[in-house]
């Protein structure tokens, strides 16, 4: 195996990260914003993988598999959210959903 | 190995910036299956092989299939598409880039100014992750079962649509 | 009998709590016969312990109910002390109130606070007779405020009309003045001699204050204070003609026969203190002097027949205070006996000519009511020819005929006492005449309603009868020099010091006296009666006067001028209170912040994010500077 530096393997989450969280920021609709998370997810996920790659341990897939979890149980969640508040509003827009506005 | 992590690590931020540019929610989500596997393969790169299946499994197959299930069930048409360009214009990219790229440049420098580390470890088997998940980390296995448990309830309840359920805070706004 | 002394304030106290706890509860018959029922009782047993008393003067009861508080070196008891002088009291209020109850039950009859009326009637009885009965001077204090409640309470009790709520705020606020003054002597006296018993503060007086001592001098002012405000003397007289807004009973019990003479039970109380501060008990005299003599010219003009008989009160409690100034105790205190007879009878033969005249005050507007209401005629004559003190038949001519004589004769008198109270009893013939004359002779201005009944005749009857009869308990030198209640009253003060060699002189001045009454008779008769045109021309000519006496010598306009506008002013300018601001400070920079938070909750999700990334940024930079 050659090597790879582990500074690679963390731009590469970093990065990916990034462009999730860009995307969250610049969304408007909702279901684009719920996928933006799961690529910030996956690029956390894939960080712990990093780390544990560069220990050689188990610990950092077992993080995966647990942000993995918690992940299907936040899109299905999320997705019943979405559903509900297209019915009650008629709209995408995550905008419009600020009644709670102060 | 080395060039297969760096072209995988390629394709997985294009189809990114691809997911996030896109009008169309299922081509953003076909863009989005591609940077998964790509991603899958990064993971195999760095020995991680049961997880990169799960990657592919999990993400690539059952995540996205459920957006797409959400997305055909509330019947999108073209207008959302035109609705997504009048939102996504240029200025509303400016400030929140300039910020995630000010966090990003912090990491890599955080990240980078220490000594550098080849990643050489042998790849860690499924067996060995079995062995910790149900040793040290079993009370994790147990509160992700209660926790998708309540995900199921959650969405059973949040997704009942038997009548038309206004939050105390809207009733008086919807009439 | 002496262990039943706590009856008698218990009763009306009792009877008050029944119909307070009662009103709206109980009929008007049940009312009334609790509330003068519970006042009869306690002037029964008073009347019984009155009977001890004149066998045995010398009688002291002290009965010690409890420990009411105590602390540090103050310990007060709710304790009762009955001698000669407070049975006196007791004996009027009890007595005088039960009847004043019994015409109340008539008078008020139609009047839907009736519940109410008898039970501050009641409480005004207890209070009273806590005040009089006090062992102590805390005690005594809750009396004193006690009666000025009901005072306040009854003058308002007509209280849908605005100007009443506003003579019964002007009396509790002027009689404070008072209190306040009164209040500090009490701790002057508590840090003089380290109790506030009243026996022993008399019995330690003469050891621990030195004759014409500063601090005695400054105790009997602050005493005398709160005798001048409860009294209405001068110069806080103003709020009595005011309280005339209450009914005629309240103005008969507790504006003419007791509440205002608490003064003086206050300054004979005390009496030790002010003969060891000459100063102050010689400007005892000069007050009541001057008082009485602005309050009877005062009274020369006024039309309403019930401000007439108040700046008569205020004028004979002058007398009162002329006499505790000469040192004439027994005088002064026999004086308030017949003057609570006769007063209260004038008041309420007024009240009943008011309510027989549908509520009509203007003695003007009044007349002929002789013959139609001959019963009150009487009565009422013979209560006026008590007030004006007709020569040797009534009982007002031997009390105020003896003030007189010591006005003169009394070592701390002298002759403008005298001259002072001359020319007062003289005008004071005068506007009694004037008032009877206008009131009940001359043709009939106003329609006669319904006669009174007997409830209201009764207590007429009875109180006319004092009026005349009880002045024969106590007889001059020249004329028969029976001396029962003089002689009843040294086992608490004492006789009186005279000039020597000026016995003599007493027949002439009590001549004197009988003839200025005449005449003021006489002066009143020629120009109400025979030349009532000679009356708008002496009007006329003496407008600014008669104005000026019409106002009260312009007492009210006086104090508007130097304490109410400048306290208005000064109010208006801190109309938002100064102190206020720091608190508002602290509202609106709240707000302001509320403000400012509240719009960063703009309920947009990706704001929210946005500011999680800019937290970011923030703590990692930090982490990078410092690291």
């Amino acid at each position: 195996m050659k090597a790879i530096p582990v500074e690679a393997g963390l731009i590469l989450a970093g990065t990916l990260f990034m462009l999730g969280l860009i995307s969250v920021l610049i969304r408007r609709n909702i279901i684009f914003m719920l996928i933006s998370v799961e690529i910030m997810l996956n690029a956390a996920g894939l960080a712990f993988i990093v780390a544990g790659a560069r220990w050689g341990q188990p610990d950092g897939q077992v993080m995966f598999i647990f942000i993995l979890t918690m992940a299907a149980a936040e899109v299905s969640v999320g997705l019943a959210l979405i559903l509900q508040l297209y019915h009650q509003l008629q709209t995408l827009d995550g905008d419009a959903a600020n009644k709670m506005k102060g | 190995m080395e060039l297969t992590f760096y072209v995988a690590s390629a394709i997985a931020i294009l189809s990114t910036i691809m997911v996030i540019t896109r009008y169309n929610m299922v081509h953003a989500l076909i863009y989005l299956i591609i940077s998964f596997l790509a991603i899958a393969i990064v993971l195999f790169v760095l020995g991680a092989p049961f997880i990169a299946a799960l990657e592919v499994i999990i993400y690539a197959g059952a995540i996205v299939v459920l957006i797409i299930f959400v997305i055909m069930m509330l019947n999108l048409r073209e207008e959302t598409v035109q609705q997504e360009r009048s939102w996504l214009t240029k200025d509303i990219f400016i400030f929140p880039a300039i910020l995630s790229a000010i966090l990003l440049a912090e990491v890599i420098y955080i990240i980078t100014s220490g000594e550098q580390i080849m990643l050489d470890q042998p790849s860690i088997d499924s067996s060995a992750v079995g062995m910790s998940l149900y040793g040290p980390y079993v009370i994790g296995v147990e509160l992700c079962g209660i926790l998708l448990m309540s995900g199921i309830v959650g969405a059973y309840h949040l997704g009942r649509q038997k009548k038309k359920i206004v939050h105390r805070f809207l009733e008086h706004a919807e009439q | 009998m002496e262990k039943y002394l706590w009856l008698v304030p218990a009763l009306p106290f009792a009877g008050a709590l029944i119909l307070i706890l009662g009103s709206g509860k109980l009929t008007k018959g049940i009312s009334g016969f609790i509330g003068a029922g519970s006042v009869g009782l306690s002037a029964a047993i008073s009347l019984v312990l009155g009977l001890q008393f004149l066998r045995e003067p010398a009688t002291v009861i002290q009965q010690q109910l409890w420990s009411w508080f105590s602390v540090g070196g103050l310990s007060t008891n709710f304790a009762l002390h009955l001698d000669a002088l407070s049975m006196v009291f007791i004996f009027v209020i009890t007595f005088v109130g039960f009847l004043i109850h019994l015409y109340s039950i008539e008078f008020m009859h139609d009047d839907d606070g009736f519940t109410r009326f008898f039970a501050y009637l009641n409480l005004f009885v207890c209070s009273m007779l806590i005040l009089v009965l006090a062992d102590n001077l805390v005690l005594m204090y809750l009396g004193w405020e006690g009666v000025g409640l009901c005072s306040y309470l009854l003058i308002g009790f007509w209280y849908k009309e605005e100007k009443n709520g506003y003579a019964a705020r002007k009396a509790f606020i002027i009689t404070r003045v008072g209190d306040t003054a009164m209040a500090i002597g009490l701790f002057m006296l508590f840090q003089t001699f380290g109790t506030l018993t009243i026996q022993e503060i008399l019995n330690l007086a003469p050891q621990r204050l030195p004759m014409g001592s500063e601090t005695g001098t400054i105790i009997a002012f602050l005493l005398l204070g709160g005798a001048v405000g409860k009294s209405a003397q001068l110069p806080l007289q103003t709020w009595l003609p005011d309280a005339m807004a209450g009914p005629s009973p309240v103005s008969a019990l507790i504006h003419a026969a007791t509440m205002v003479t608490a003064g003086v039970y206050l300054i004979t109380r005390t009496f030790p203190l002010f003969e060891l501060a000459p100063l102050a008990q010689n400007w005892v005299g000069i007050i009541g002097a001057v008082t009485l003599l602005i309050a009877g010219f005062s009274a020369l003009t006024q039309f309403d027949l019930k401000r007439v008989l108040a700046y008569s009160t205020i004028s004979q409690i002058g007398y009162m205070f002329l006499a505790l100034g000469v040192g004439a105790y027994s005088s002064a205190i026999f004086h308030f006996m017949i003057h609570a007879f006769f007063k209260a009878l004038l008041f309420l033969g007024a009240g009943a000519v008011i309510m027989v005249l549908h509520h009509e005050h203007d003695m003007f507007k009044m007349g002929g009511l002789k013959d139609k209401l001959p019963v009150i005629f009487w009565t009422f004559l013979i209560g006026a020819g008590s007030l004006a003190a007709l020569p040797f038949i009534t009982a007002g001519f031997y009390s105020k005929d003896q003030i007189l004589w010591m006005a003169l004769a009394s070592e701390k008198g002298n002759i403008w006492f005298f001259l002072a109270a001359l020319i007062g009893a003289f005008v004071t013939a005068i506007y009694t005449f004037r008032m009877v004359f206008l009131t009940f002779y001359g043709e009939e201005k106003t329609h006669v309603g319904h006669p009174v009944g007997a409830l209201i005749t009764i207590p007429l009857v009875i109180l006319g009868i004092l009026s005349f009869a009880a002045g024969f308990i106590e007889l001059p030198h020249t004329l028969g020099h029976f001396t029962l209640f003089s002689d009843y009253m040294t086992a608490v003060v004492p006789a009186t010091e005279l000039s020597p060699g000026i016995e003599s002189t007493e027949w002439l001045i009590q001549l004197s006296a009988a003839v200025l009454c005449l005449a003021g008779v006489g002066i009143a008769y020629f120009f109400y009666m025979k030349r009532t045109d000679l009356r708008a021309e002496l009007k006329s000519s003496m407008i600014v006067t008669n104005r000026f006496w019409y106002s009260g010598w312009g007492f009210d306009q006086v104090y508007d001028f130097v304490f109410v506008k400048p306290y208005v002013y000064l109010s208006s300018i801190n109309k938002n209170d100064i102190i206020d601001a720091f608190y508002k400070g602290i509202v609106s920079v709240s707000n302001f912040f509320h403000d400012a938070f509240a719009r960063t909750q703009n309920g947009v999700m990706r704001w929210y994010i946005m500011g999680i990334v800019v937290g970011a940024i923030f703590v990692l930079s930090i982490g990078l500077l410092f690291q």
